[in-house]
């Protein structure tokens, strides 16, 4: 059987969506309570390594598939890179052009939400790869020993 | 404030004996969760300074790299560690370490520590008196970092993304041939 027992896997059923759940909380509300992209971004990408140390590779790839989570990170990067360009239609490069809103509020402090959700899906992305990329290492690893045994 | 230095004196104890396990140990799992021992009691300790964004962080991370490197590590077959050590990395060790306190007393002997909670760098007052009505953001620690700082994070920003690439470039699967192939060729 791949990965681990029967109470593991229903757990992580259970728990993994609420997990996603509460990292788009800490990202969205990043710039009002404790938290911000980076912390979330890792707290969505816990929840796709757990489903991948609980179910297999396989099962976490059908979630988010590596093509995807390729795409995502370079999104990341130029959606944080894009927005900071857009300063320049009003002064400078990262100036806060975009409207500032009501204290307090989700919609409020102008470019520093999208930031965040950039931010986010660049660092939840790249963590899952590295995670992703250390399982291929081992899935290959484990095949040349055995056909090392073969030979 | 509170008077929080026995919480944080104790938790520095602990985390220089983590960090003396790690190093001490001759079992590399033992080293790697004695590292994230100390990683977890520096959790604690930002959330006694009172700094939740780092310590929400702090503890995220730690959990992903203790994952990470618990499942690098079980794929070794041997884990002991020779802890055979080497008479030049010592003394070099020793020297550095004597340097580092020479230049630190020479620095703060003079004129002092600076007293806790008053950072040497002004310009944080700035940032904490004028981060809520320019930017608007309740976390002022976001408001430093997306809005008065923006290009170190954009900095912090490329170091991941090249890392990533580079990690996924030496691990990757398509495209590599086997040593087979390079022979049969």
């Amino acid at each position: 059987m791949k990965g681990m027992t029967l109470i593991v896997k229903t757990i992580t059923d259970f728990v993994a969506g609420f997990i996603v759940i509460f990292g788009a909380y800490i990202v969205l509300y990043g710039h009002l309570t404790p938290g911000g992209g980076f912390a979330g971004g890792v707290i969505v990408a816990c929840a796709f390594i757990l489903l991948m140390l609980a179910h297999g590779a396989d099962v976490a790839f059908s979630k988010l598939p590596e093509k995807v989570a390729h795409v995502m990170d370079s999104a990341g990067a130029l959606a944080f890179l894009g927005i900071g360009w857009f300063g320049l239609t009003a002064g400078f490069f990262f100036m806060n052009t975009f409207g500032r809103g009501e204290m307090f509020k989700l919609f409020s402090s102008g470019m520093i939400l999208p930031f965040n959700i950039a931010i986010a899906f660049k660092v939840g992305s790249s963590l899952f790869l590295v995670f992703s990329a250390l399982a291929i290492f081992r899935r290959r690893s484990f095949r040349a020993m055995i056909e090392d045994e073969l030979a | 404030m509170a008077n929080i230095a026995p919480q944080l004196y104790a938790l520095l104890v602990f985390m220089v004996i983590g960090s003396i396990v790690a190093i001490e140990t001759r079992n590399l799992l033992s080293a790697v969760i004695s590292v994230s021992a100390v990683g977890f009691a520096l959790s604690v300790a930002f959330l006694f300074l009172g700094a939740p964004d780092i310590a929400i962080t702090q503890l995220v991370v730690e959990v992903l790299v203790l994952i990470i490197l618990i499942r690098g590590t079980i794929l070794l077959d041997n884990t002991a560690v020779d802890t055979h050590r080497d008479t030049l990395a010592v003394v070099t060790s020793l020297i550095f370490f004597g340097l580092i306190l020479g230049f630190g007393a020479m620095i703060f002997g003079s004129r002092g520590f600076p007293e806790f909670g008053e950072p040497v760098m002004r310009v944080s007052k700035v940032y904490v008196q004028t981060g809520l009505p320019a930017t608007y953001a309740a976390n002022i620690v976001t408001a430093v970092i997306l809005d008065f700082r923006a290009y170190d994070t954009l900095g912090e920003a490329t170091v991941l993304f090249t890392s990533i690439l580079g990690a996924l470039a030496l691990l990757r699967r398509e495209g590599k041939v086997s040593r087979e192939e390079v022979v049969a060729a």
